[in-house]
């Protein structure tokens, strides 16, 4: 059994912060076998941040790690789904029921 | 004719409306690509549908039409004066070939295909600089297959293919947010992600932007519009744009030029539902093949024409579904605002509603002389709601007038080249409503009215410019609504009647004695005689002299009036006025002795009482003005005492008001106008009649004869009094 590291990210996944988010991410990354990221708090995400999870997702993967998202804000999630990568994350997705179309 | 001809041609003439209303536009704005696009795809869709119900020869002539459109989309020719004249005409020619069709005729007789034949003559000028006849009969295959506006086969979408520069971010600016507005365009069907860009975690600069998108978008917008999505960031960034069913050939093209793994790009292709697996094994591998050989060979299969073989084979599937899915779709968005309705379902729901309200009525009188006052209650609750279920009905049959009156863009264009003058149309109201079967009468009277305006009232511009004039002639064409009537008006600016003209023509024709005295507008109305016409020169627009009183015959059978306003010089107004409707009415009961009239609501104002010391006189001062009166006792003859008290109704039309003189008023009452029969034709001073609650007949009064017979009774006793030539009567 590896480590496991969570992370909750609280502000905005945006250019303003990519830099040092993407820090944040390598380095939990790099201290445990696998990282849970709590997506829950994000109220925005750009394409700066959407690459971020990109990048974090390959790495992960490269490196034989496990990365999931556990929880999703809506910003996120329609982000994910709109870019179709819901698949490439592959993690499970609340849809509250208020939120359902 | 089957139902499907039928909905062919009742849908195919809207088509053809809309690509003849495009046509006028493009000549104003050569540019507007949109409008270019709209008139594309109305062709496009008639072609469509006309192979569907098997109309060959409307096919094989849209076919051409669309050739040229299509040539003049993609820029390859521009918007000329001769090629919209052309293509105007070929509008007139397919609406000839629907008249064919509607006949049941097989074939179109010989003048028509004689025509089609010119046509398509002329047409192929336009599209015979294709290059080289193999690519020309390629560009028509794209053609045939490309504007479809919609469907869900996905093979039947733009596909664009974009990879975001690296300072895209920097910039400021997100790509996310530019997809976001193309899908504002239309729909996504599907979009993949590209990140192959972005490069390990130790390089990867957070600020830079490596992502690239595969996108599926359907859309009715054209390429330009896409491109727009993107012009922010044209500098940086890639795009591509295929589009609809573009050959295979293009999307490997696409696959080879892009940076990523040929395979992984394509497997993405396949994903976003741009090309099946097949078609991509197909299209890579048998370019391998070609190229084996060695490149320099030129005996080798170029992987163009590979494709093209595949595509060809592929080409009739798509084609026929596309067409198909165009079709529904199309067809689906105006269904979703418009039910079609026979017009005869639709009168008798009019009928019956009208009996509705006649027995409505009764059933009104025997509840309130039953003094139940539940029952009065419950009665005057079902009125009301009969009263609305008549104006909703009424409603059914209103349509707006602009339909008519952009016919006329055609007509002012084509006229005013003919004549070599410079005429603009203006029109205003166009929204206005009125009655379904009016609007189909008023047609012809109308264009009557708007040729005339142009051939003797607006003056070349020579002469225009010489009077201080703007060169430019305006012909206006206004609709209102006007106290229960609606009124059209024509007017123009040009040189207004020539009074001293007509007159001296009325007196050699007859028509007038040389010693009469007539008013400045008994002389206008001159012109509504039989058998007149002061153009010097006979031409073939108007001025053969039969006009203006069919158009006044006409406007009287709509049970309506006209009128002309001139000012020499400045030009001339004709006022149309038209009931809104034909069947019922809102009506204001009154009674005469043991009689019951009826006057249209609408053109009631007030009832006052008529004073014991007017009783010799035929007018009465209201607050300041003459108001002249008809006595409906003496008019009808009516028998019987006068009642002590007589009361004045008093109602305008045309901006005169008159008052009537009865002995009750009844109070207001739903009106279901019965003709009267055609023995009653010339009566003057009825309009029509109705049933009462208790089952007579009520009379409905013309207000408009009873006005104008006052103001000619007036203008007839000044001329009498007054020896001066010119009166001052006219208003």
């Amino acid at each position: 059994m590896g480590t496991q590291n969570r992370l909750a990210i609280t502000e905005d996944l945006t250019i303003y912060h990519a830099m040092e988010q993407k820090e944040r991410l390598v380095a939990a990354l790099e201290m445990a076998d696998g990282l849970e990221l709590d997506l829950s708090q994000v109220g925005e995400i750009d394409t700066a941040g959407l690459q971020l999870l990109i990048l974090v997702k390959r790495e992960a993967a490269r490196r034989d790690k496990a990365l999931s998202i556990v929880a999703h804000s809506p910003a996120v999630r329609q982000t994910l789904d709109f870019c179709n990568l819901a698949a490439f994350f592959g993690d499970p997705v609340v849809i509250t029921a208020h939120e359902q179309r | 004719m089957d139902e499907l001809t039928s909905v062919f041609i009742q849908e195919g003439r809207e088509q053809l409306q809309a690509m003849e209303s495009g046509l006028l536009e493009l000549e104003q704005q050569p540019d507007n690509h949109d409008n270019i696009n709209g008139i594309f795809r109305a062709a496009h869709t008639i072609k469509g549908a006309s192979g569907v119900i098997e109309c060959h020869f409307i096919e094989a002539f849209m076919h051409k039409v669309e050739n040229v459109l299509d040539r003049l989309r993609n820029g390859e020719i521009h918007v000329t004066g001769d090629l919209t004249g052309l293509l105007l005409r070929s509008c007139d020619h397919l609406s000839h070939l629907m008249d064919v069709l509607e006949a049941a005729a097989a074939e179109p007789p010989e003048d028509v295909r004689h025509a089609g034949d010119a046509l398509q003559l002329e047409l192929a000028a336009y599209t015979a600089e294709a290059a080289g006849a193999s690519a020309g009969s390629m560009i028509e295959a794209e053609a045939d297959v490309e504007a479809s506006g919609g469907g869900v086969v996905n093979t039947d979408s733009w596909h664009i293919s974009v990879r975001f520069g690296p300072h895209m971010l920097r910039g400021g600016m997100d790509p996310l947010s530019f997809l976001r507005y193309l899908a504002s365009l239309g729909e996504i069907l599907a979009l993949e992600t590209i990140p192959d860009a972005m490069p390990g975690a130790a390089e990867m600069d957070p600020e830079s932007c490596y992502l690239g998108f595969e996108i599926r978008l359907q859309t009715r917008s054209s390429k330009a519009d896409i491109e727009r999505v993107f012009d922010f960031c044209r500098d940086d960034c890639e795009l591509r744009i295929l589009a609809p069913n573009s050959k295979l050939a293009e999307y490997v093209k696409l696959i080879r030029e892009l940076p990523e793994d040929d395979m992984r790009l394509g497997e993405m292709l396949v994903r976003c539902g741009a090309l099946t697996q097949s078609e991509l094994e197909e299209g890579l591998f048998s370019q391998q093949q070609g190229k084996l050989p060695g490149d320099g060979d030129p005996l080798a299969p170029q992987l163009g024409e590979i494709l093209v073989d595949h595509k060809v084979v592929h080409k009739e599937v798509v084609e026929a579904a596309v067409s198909k899915q165009a079709q529904v779709n199309e067809k689906k968005a105006v269904e979703a605002r418009l039910i079609r309705v026979q017009a005869d379902k639709l009168d008798q729901l009019i009928d019956l509603v009208g009996e509705l309200v006649i027995a409505g009525a009764s059933a009104n009188l025997l509840a309130q002389r039953s003094k139940q006052s539940e029952l009065v209650e419950s009665t005057s609750i079902l009125s009301r709601l009969v009263e609305n279920i008549r104006d909703s009905a009424l409603q059914l049959r209103m349509v707006q007038i602009g339909e008519t009156f952009t016919r006329f863009n055609r007509v002012v264009r084509d006229v005013a080249k003919e004549l070599g003058k410079e005429i603009d149309l203006v029109i205003t109201g166009a929204e206005t409503e009125l009655d379904k079967s009016v609007v189909e009468k008023i047609g012809d009277p109308l264009m009557h009215l708007v040729r005339n305006s142009m051939d003797h009232g607006i003056e070349p511009a020579d002469v225009r410019e010489s009077r201080g004039k703007p060169r430019r002639g305006t012909v206006e064409l206004n609709a209102y609504h006007d106290s229960g009537s609606i009124v059209i008006e024509v007017v123009d600016d040009g040189g207004g009647l020539p009074r001293d003209k007509i007159l001296q023509k009325a007196i050699d024709k007859g028509l007038v004695q040389p010693t009469q005295v007539l008013s400045d507008q008994e002389i206008i109305n001159l012109i509504w005689e039989p058998g007149f016409s002061t153009a010097e020169q006979v031409t073939n627009l108007s001025g053969r002299g039969v006009g203006m009183d069919v158009v006044r015959r006409n406007i009287q059978g709509l049970r309506g009036s006209c009128e002309v306003a001139s000012v020499e010089g400045a030009g001339s107004t004709f006022t149309i006025r038209l009931p809104l409707t034909l069947a019922i009415i809102d009506g204001f009961l009154v009674g005469v002795g043991r009689s019951s009239y009826v006057i249209p609501l609408d053109m009631v104002i007030e009832c006052i009482e008529l004073k014991e010391n007017s009783a010799d006189r035929d007018f009465l001062n209201l607050r300041g003005e003459v108001l002249p009166f008809v006595r409906l006792r003496e008019m009808f003859e009516v028998e019987g005492e006068h009642p002590a008290r007589e009361n004045i109704v008093v109602v305008q039309y045309a901006g005169q008001k008159a008052g009537i003189v009865v002995d009750q008023l009844l109070g207001e009452f739903q009106t279901v106008i019965k003709p009267l029969s055609s023995i009653f034709r010339h009566l003057r001073g009825i309009g029509g009649s109705t049933i009462l609650g208790t089952g007579e007949v009520a009379l409905i009064l013309d207000v408009q004869t009873l006005v104008q017979r006052n103001v000619r009774k007036e203008e007839r006793d000044m001329a009498a009094n007054n020896a001066v030539a010119r009166s001052t009567t006219q208003n």
